[in-house]
């Protein structure tokens, strides 16, 4: 199929594979970040691991929304659901994801009204047509997402919808990937940038990681094909020894990115501190809704009382999340934490590195 | 069980379901039937035995492109009857109806009804209804169970299938579970997906006519191919490997599931089936599916090893290997 097979051709996936063993060999072990969760999917889904050779190691990083919501998130839209005459309304990843003491998915079995959506207009649509309830949508995501919620404000604004709110916990991406760089903990030679957030946002944002930091950048598209030529254009400037940012998702992706997108997120959105589960607090790393678009705040509409936090100690996915450790050195992989029963995020997500590891890498 | 409550996910036909059967409902009933957790129960009877097997529907929408809730009721149950090798002959139906449902739309549902038992030539002997007040159930509910006759003395089951064994599917992947989806959600996707919903019980009868080593035969409905392949791996404790390049399906299928964030392995069918089948009977099986028309485009797509038990491994389109594991819950949309 057009745009599709075409990534996932076996003798390409080959050619490459033995074009990358030919620069790899010779060079130092490197270590490659893939920021996305897609990518990490798509680098278990297809079994590029196998077909790297032993001194190019891919760890994972924070790019799955799900796995970097804080638990505290959850249990404020889990409060926010028991309320009367309230419609959660959420993409489908966060529903099984579990809070403190509770999940979305356990709270529509014990009654609270949550819908899935595919498009944020939908929840807006949802609004309207259910004028006597109120309708919270819950924006978790990164730039791929948030301008689809700004524009859904800006559309329930435009109806003069008062019964359409966000609970807002977007996070922009290149601040924890400067968290990771400029920290010591994990020994970093480059990143395989993601693909849908740039092309929102372009290469610019990313250049700092390169002249700054000195990292090795491409940003690649989700395909097999598409990691394992990002992998050979990060070689090439390994040999060339001059770190910058490329794109090898060039269909898609472009220096500038979407400037619509762009305007949208900034007319709704200002730039706010946000928690990443497992990593903490970043300043600057998220995005909330601006004064002029406060009322749409869920927020600051509603007074709930949320409970107490409790987060799961032996659980590792902050340390996985920022590539400190693979899946399986987690105490609860695979036995006390799966996917049908997960204790983590990570292991929840269809994105997550834990969800990934358990579904596609275990010992076949 | 770790949940008090049930989820939408024990529904799903994967892991979340299998715990519910095996840890809350079989301990109640202690048949050897149930415990053999194949699609329908094979009785003593005079002659080969009397085969035996109940479903309920509850899909929604109701109506969809290709098929409704009353083709799959009949097809259904059919299909479970004739994958352990037997002839469906009757069924029963029983129908619980929403106060308010639309008597026009139950109308277009009989009548679907009736053209899938005439195609499957099978008989609705006896039949309940019931009507529950707005809100107790969702417009229509059906539940047909059904008996068959064995139509040999050796009956395939989830666990005959043996080293080097082929794996045929008899068309192209997660049709119906597309179709119902993109219809529930409204979305504006290309027009020719629509159910594979379909009565098999001719396709087997003819397969089983010209080969006598057919060992399993599933239909992978709930929980996909994914699901289905796993069941078997483990009731035979045998390795299944499968062929992602030679896995049928089509481009508008794959397309949404691309979209949809959706991996068409565990999405539903609901007129496949695979059959496992000793390499030698391959060619002949092949030739006659071919020649149904619900068979064109059928191909294998695996062979059974020893090892590793009790594992499904894919070899993926880029050459690579990964495990296949149960649904763990329900399939859910992601969010970029």
């Amino acid at each position: 199929m057009k745009y599709l097979n075409e990534f996932r051709d076996e003798r390409l996936a080959r050619m490459l594979a033995g074009r990358i063993a030919e620069k790899a060999n010779g060079l130092p072990e490197l270590k490659f970040m893939e920021v996305c969760g897609s990518h990490t999917m798509a680098i278990a889904r297809y079994g590029l691991r196998r077909m790297l050779p032993a001194n190019i190691g891919l760890i994972s990083g924070p790019g799955c929304p799900v796995c970097v919501t804080p638990n505290h998130y959850l249990d404020h839209a889990i409060a926010l659901g028991r309320l009367q005459d309230v419609i959660l309304v959420t993409f489908g990843d966060m529903l099984r994801v579990p809070g403190s003491t509770s999940s979305l998915e356990k709270e529509r079995a014990g009654g609270s009204d949550i819908r899935i959506v595919y498009s944020t207009m939908d929840a807006v649509e949802m609004a309207r047509k259910n004028s006597g309830k109120k309708v919270i949508f819950l924006g978790v995501g990164f730039e791929t997402t948030a301008p689809t919620i700004a524009a859904s404000v800006v559309q329930a604004e435009k109806m003069a919808l008062q019964n359409y709110f966000v609970l807002c916990a977007h996070k922009t991406m290149p601040k924890p990937m400067e968290a990771i760089a400029g920290g010591k903990k994990v020994p970093l030679d480059g990143f395989i940038c993601p693909a849908h957030v740039s092309t929102i946002i372009g290469s610019h944002p990313y250049d700092f990681l390169s002249v700054k930091y000195g990292k090795y950048c491409v940003i690649a598209g989700f395909e097999p094909l598409d990691i394992l030529e990002a992998i050979d254009m990060l070689l090439s400037q390994v040999h060339s020894k001059k770190p910058k940012v490329e794109i090898q998702y060039a269909r898609v992706a472009t220096a500038d990115g979407n400037p619509t997108a762009l305007k949208l997120m900034e007319k709704v959105f200002k730039v706010c501190d946000t928690e990443w589960r497992g990593i903490g607090m970043i300043p600057g790393s998220g995005l909330c809704l601006n004064d002029r678009y406060a009322s749409f705040d869920a927020a600051l509409r509603f007074e709930v009382e949320i409970e107490r936090t409790i987060e799961e100690t032996a659980c590792i996915c902050g340390e996985v999340m920022q590539g400190l450790a693979r899946p399986p050195e987690c105490p609860l992989f695979g036995t006390v934490c799966t996917p049908e029963s997960p204790v983590g995020a990570c292991m929840v997500s269809s994105e997550g590195s834990c969800a990934a590891a358990y579904k596609y890498e275990q010992l076949i | 069980m770790k949940y008090d409550k049930i989820l939408l996910g024990h529904g799903s036909g994967g892991k979340l379901s299998h715990q519910l059967i095996e840890e809350v409902f079989l301990p109640y009933f202690s048949e050897d039937t149930l415990y053999k957790m194949d699609d329908a129960a094979v009785l003593e009877y005079p002659g080969n035995g009397l085969v035996f097997s109940t479903d309920s529907y509850v899909v929604d929408p109701i109506e969809f492109p290709g098929g409704d809730i009353g083709k799959i009721a009949v097809c259904g149950t059919v299909n479970d009857i004739s994958m352990m090798g037997a002839r469906p002959l009757f069924l029963s139906a029983g129908f619980i109806i929403e106060e308010g449902f639309s008597i026009e739309v139950l109308h277009r549902i009989l009548t679907s009804m009736k053209n899938a038992a005439l195609e499957a030539g099978v008989r609705i002997v006896t039949g309940d209804t019931k009507v529950v007040p707005r809100g107790a159930a969702d417009k229509l509910f059906i539940n047909t169970a059904g008996v068959g006759l064995p139509m040999a003395e050796k009956l395939p089951s989830g666990a005959g299938a043996k080293p080097g064994d082929q794996i045929i599917i008899n068309g192209p992947i997660a049709e119906h579970g597309i179709t119902v989806m993109a219809t529930r959600e409204g979305l504006e996707m290309d027009l020719s997906i629509k159910t594979d919903s379909a009565p098999l019980n001719h396709l087997v009868r003819e397969i089983m006519a010209v080969s006598g080593e057919i060992h399993v035969m599933r239909d992978p409905t709930r929980g996909g191919i994914a699901t289905t392949l796993n069941e078997i791996a483990r009731q035979s404790e045998m390795a299944i490997n499968i062929d992602e390049n030679q896995l049928p399906i089509t481009p508008e299928v794959s397309s949404a599931c691309e979209i949809l964030g959706l991996d068409p392995l565990y999405i539903a069918n609901e007129g496949k089936i695979l059959v496992f089948c000793s390499q030698d009977d391959t060619p002949r099986i092949l030739e006659i599916m071919h020649k149904n028309k619900y068979g064109g485009a059928a191909r294998v797509i695996g062979t059974v090893r020893e090892e590793p038990r009790r594992k499904v491994i894919l070899k993926t389109a880029i050459g690579g290997q990964r495990l296949i594991d149960m649904l763990a819950g329900e399939q859910l949309p992601r969010i970029c």
